[in-house]
């Protein structure tokens, strides 16, 4: 479980992480989206205690991170950028972390085989494709096997098998019953392995819900209607005061649901040629969420 | 869904595991003997310090040939550890680079996420980087020693282990190379950055020496001999001159490395990462 009050970040004069009050918490894979430079991996360094708050406070498992005893055994981190040594074999670096802990060496093979890094984990990981490399960050962060997984966006240059393995292995550490933190800029991976969403903008908490109801939220009814009988159909709907505009030699309805538009057309004898519901993508939903409460809170600050 | 998912695969520790001062010695040994640049290095240190003492002492029988003008004009023991001027270049940027390459790497965020303390991680480097050059340095200077002498007794010159001073300086030039050590380990974690690190490293041992003859001459004299470099290489003189005396000298040196290990002590636990 992750626990952060008011956690707040200043570099110089510019706020990085703007009171963020969340809970993460253990059994789900909770998203933490934002868009590139809202501050998604300067909450993960403040969680890791490598950078420390200009105020507030978060908390790992009931304490600070630095206070446990045997940090890799609770938070499992990977972290944005590569943090290995390039001139490294993965085996050495995992083993390095191993004795910090004074894990058996037994443990780091385990992870190796794991993450599938078995056939080349004595070559020095700066000859690693991207996807390998992150598999050693996998591969470290399950070392200690934590009870709290914190991962910056970790589908990041893997291959489509690869990231369907991280999704498989993150919906099954949570079914474990712990704690997935697992941060990324894109709506529709998040859509397929999240069941709760925390969603940040210029640093600054967004929502924190469940992923069905900011789906739910986030796309409009949008229905597209094509109709010999358009200026009928389309007398029918503004009365009801709802957004029409053409398009695609159709009428486009904002507000309705496919249904509603269809009884409506059957109650009045309309002849329908095409009726679609149109699917706003979640990567349009979210950026035109994560889009307006920036502006308004640049709008709000400048008023105040 | 699998119930056999690559979760499920991974085997569950059961084993406490804790960090202790004693596990973040292991970690930095670890790491130390796993990237080749330490090894690099290190028998660079060694081929300069044995080498150099070896080929000096040659160059000299055969610039000298007559044992009258070889006795007048070469003394045995400073070139005997004629090797350690360069020997110090790489022992010293080695320090530098233990810390450094952390920071240029991203290995630091691994480092101390395993450590958050910090501290530990600091107190092992100083002291696993010291030992090794400890262990390597004052063996390399008693071999170069040997071989120097052994060199010159050809023309009956040479000089005995157990002459006045003698072990004290030979096995010092090594001690002197890991005060080195630690310096540069210390200037490294207070820079943080590799290129900075080695400047500053190699500007204060070998650039400042020379510049303080800007200085008027009684100002000069007065200061000099504390200088890091003159002040450890006191421990290699067995002939009086204007240096402090040698354990007073590499005591002003080792004051030198823990001032900038301690200043990166407390900037270590207050800094960003």
């Amino acid at each position: 479980m992750i626990v952060a009050r008011g956690l707040t970040k200043d570099y110089d004069a510019k706020r990085a992480v703007d009171e963020l009050t969340f809970t993460v918490e253990p059994g789900v894979v909770t998203g933490f989206l934002g868009p590139n430079g809202s501050g998604k991996s300067t909450t993960m360094r403040l969680i890791l205690g490598l950078d420390a708050p200009t105020a507030g406070t978060v908390t790992v498992n009931g304490c600070a991170y630095r206070d446990h005893p045997a940090p890799l055994r609770e938070v499992g981190a990977l972290l944005e950028a590569r943090s290995v040594h390039p001139g490294r074999s993965a085996y050495s670096h995992l083993l390095g972390l191993a004795r910090s802990h004074g894990l058996p060496k037994r443990r780091v093979d385990e992870v190796i085989d794991l993450v599938g890094l078995a056939g080349v984990a004595r070559r020095r990981s700066g000859t690693f494709s991207l996807g390998m490399g992150q598999r050693l960050g996998i591969a470290a962060a399950l070392l200690g096997d934590p009870e709290t997984l914190v991962l910056d966006e970790p589908v990041n240059g893997l291959d489509p098998e690869g990231i369907h393995w991280i999704r498989e292995l993150m919906k099954g550490l949570a079914r474990q019953g712990r704690t997935v933190f697992v941060s990324s800029h894109l709506m529709s991976e998040m859509a397929l392995t999240a069941e709760h969403l925390i969603v940040i903008g210029r640093g600054r908490l967004i929502a924190d819900t469940s992923m069905a109801d900011f789906l739910e939220q986030a796309s409009p009814r949008l229905v597209h209607v094509r109709t010999p009988q358009e200026e009928r159909l389309r007398a029918l709907l503004t009365r009801r005061d709802v957004g029409v505009v053409e398009r695609d030699r159709g009428l486009e309805v904002r507000g309705l649901t496919a249904e509603q538009v269809g009884e409506l057309a059957a109650e009045h004898g309309v002849v329908l040629h095409e009726l679609a519901p149109q699917q706003v993508s979640l990567e349009q939903a979210f950026m035109e969420l994560t889009h307006d409460r920036v502006e308004f809170s640049s709008e709000e600050r400048k008023a105040a | 869904m699998s119930a056999h998912g690559p979760a499920e695969r991974l085997p569950r520790l059961r084993a406490g595991g804790r960090v202790d001062q004693l596990h973040v010695l292991a970690f930095e040994w670890t790491k130390l003997r796993s990237v080749r640049s330490s090894a690099w290095s290190l028998f660079l240190a060694v081929l300069f310090v044995i080498g150099i003492a070896g080929i000096a002492a040659y160059v000299q029988i055969h610039h000298y040939p007559s044992e009258q003008a070889l006795r007048a004009n070469v003394h045995p023991l400073p070139l005997s550890l004629a090797g350690v001027q360069l020997g110090q270049l790489a022992i010293g940027v080695l320090g530098v680079l233990t810390i450094t390459a952390e920071y240029s790497t991203g290995m630091i965020r691994s480092t101390l996420a395993a450590v958050p303390k910090r501290l530990p991680v600091l107190w092992a480097k100083a002291l696993v980087y010291a030992v090794v050059t400890g262990l390597l340095m004052v063996p390399s200077a008693i071999a170069a020693f040997f071989l120097a002498q052994a060199v010159l007794s050809t023309r009956h010159v040479s000089l005995a282990f157990g002459a006045a001073g003698v072990t004290r300086a030979v096995a010092g030039a090594g001690l002197y190379l890991v005060v080195v050590a630690l310096f540069g380990l210390g200037l490294g974690a207070l820079v943080r950055n590799t290129a900075g690190g080695i400047a500053t490293f190699t500007g204060i041992m070998f650039v400042l020496p020379p510049l303080l003859d800007v200085l008027p001459a009684s100002w000069n004299r007065a200061a000099s001999p504390y200088l890091p470099l003159n002040a450890g290489e006191s421990i290699m003189q067995i002939q009086p001159g204007p240096h402090l005396a040698p354990w007073v000298g590499l005591g002003v040196f080792a004051a030198y490395a823990a001032v900038a290990i301690a200043l990166a002590a407390l900037l270590l636990v207050r800094r960003d990462v």
